[in-house]
């Protein structure tokens, strides 16, 4: 297991951009009533945001969501010396999404920017990554965006993932202070089980064809095409609910912490019952684990700031003591522990 | 563990299925309704209640109450 502690990185602020439109998953006809009701029960995802025909993008998500912070945060655009963009649905297949943003968002030439393809556990791997650069190179200020548009690659006739997965991108401003807290990270990973998690066809090895588009009934309430979203659920669960919980009980060893030394345990938001039994294994209090799930689905890179930003928002004032819990495609796991001190959380965005 | 205990468990989890239709020699398939999702609830029951975990191939082995219960015996340490 990759262990290890980032010196002098201070978390300064989260803000968190969603689409306006909503869809319901009590209106999603394609199962009858009492199947959605059971799916909604046990996934505990009501509702979900997602682009449909707007156009809008990652990066316009993300964009928002960086902007506002700056603002909020009153940091000066010069003194960003690091953008990190994680997706897994940049604008373009190439140039990277997060050199299009430092021109967008109007920041130096000096600033480097390059982005980390990761899903679930992506924000956990950003931080280490822009934290550990950070205090490398000592750079003032930081911008780590992270999310997905899920939407764009999950077709309707697939209960398995059309009705779990909601869009949405986050910002987080990070700064070189040394008076900071270390945060403390672990980190892992198991190629075995790239497939639980796939989307087949669209990259080198299995190119785009006529074929990649044509959805196919393959029972049980599952059609897609190749070039769709696909998920093993019952792979996902076991995976989950077997290394999270280990991994986190050797990072509270490794770190010589409880349960009781964190203010709050945010996890990715996967689905209700899987986070649960994720909870239950490790003991956490349920008042300590906060869930955007019912509201916002599973959103990918971006589950964890955004449940922060619309589940704590104002009672992140003062010192509070996190520890954040990423799973999933990969599949990619890790823990991160973080202490934050009047961390600036703006109401979140709708586009 | 016996099985009366792991049936009563098993009802608790889903609401919809009726009280006394459950027994031993009920095929699982055959349930009204039964789908991945209910498979999940399963999985997840195994974990939480018994500490073991069940495998999709292994689960989809299980025709009846009774190969689903000797299934998370034998998988229990």
């Amino acid at each position: 297991m990759a262990f290890f502690s980032v010196e002098n990185i201070n978390l300064l602020g989260i803000a968190a951009a969603v689409p306006r439109n909503e869809i319901s998953n009590y209106d999603y006809d394609f199962l009858n009533e009492s199947e959605r009701k059971l799916l909604i029960k046990t996934t505990g995802i009501e509702k979900r945001r997602a682009v449909l025909n707007s156009g809008i993008t990652t990066t316009d998500l993300g964009m928002a969501a960086a902007e506002k912070l700056l603002k909020e945060t009153n940091t000066s655009k010069d003194d960003i010396g690091i953008l990190i963009f994680i997706s897994q649905t940049p604008d373009y297949l190439l140039p990277a999404s997060s050199i299009l943003l430092q021109n967008r968002l109007g920041l130096s030439k000096s600033c480097m920017a390059f982005d980390i393809n990761l899903g679930c556990s992506g924000y956990i791997y950003g931080l280490s990554v822009i934290g550990s650069l950070m205090n490398q190179a000592k750079i003032k200020k930081g911008l780590l965006i992270a999310g997905d548009i899920s939407s764009i690659s999950a077709v309707r006739e697939d209960k398995s993932v059309y009705p779990l997965f909601g869009d949405a991108a986050t910002a987080t401003m990070l700064e070189y202070n040394t008076q900071a807290d270390k945060m403390h990270f672990s980190l892992q990973n198991d190629g075995s089980g790239y497939e639980a998690i796939i989307v087949r066809e669209g990259g080198v090895r299995k190119p785009l064809t006529k074929e990649s588009f044509l959805i196919e009934d393959l029972g049980n309430g599952v059609s897609r095409a190749p070039r769709n979203l696909e998920l093993n659920g019952m792979d996902v669960f076991n995976f989950s609910v077997t290394e999270v919980p280990a991994n986190v009980i050797e990072f509270l060893r490794e770190t010589s912490t409880t349960v009781d030394s964190y203010d709050q345990f945010i996890m990715h938001q996967a689905n209700l019952l899987m986070n649960e039994t994720i909870r239950k294994k490790l003991k956490f209090p349920a008042e300590k684990v906060p869930y955007s799930l019912s509201k916002y689905g599973n959103t990918s890179s971006a589950s964890i700031p955004l449940t922060i930003v619309t589940e704590l928002g104002k009672k992140v004032s003062g010192n509070v003591s996190f520890l954040l819990s990423g799973f999933g495609v990969g599949l990619s796991w890790g823990t991160v522990s973080l202490k934050t001190h009047n961390l600036v959380c703006p109401q979140l965005i709708e586009l | 563990m016996d099985i009366k205990d792991f049936i009563k468990k098993f009802r608790a989890e889903f609401e919809d299925i009726p009280q006394g239709s459950i027994t031993p020699s009920t095929s699982i398939k055959d349930i009204e309704g039964w789908g991945s999702m209910h498979a999940l609830i399963v999985v997840a029951l195994a974990d939480t209640e018994y500490g073991v975990t069940i495998k999709g191939e292994e689960l989809k082995k299980a025709n009846t109450i009774q190969d689903l219960f000797n299934l998370i015996v034998s998988q229990q340490k």
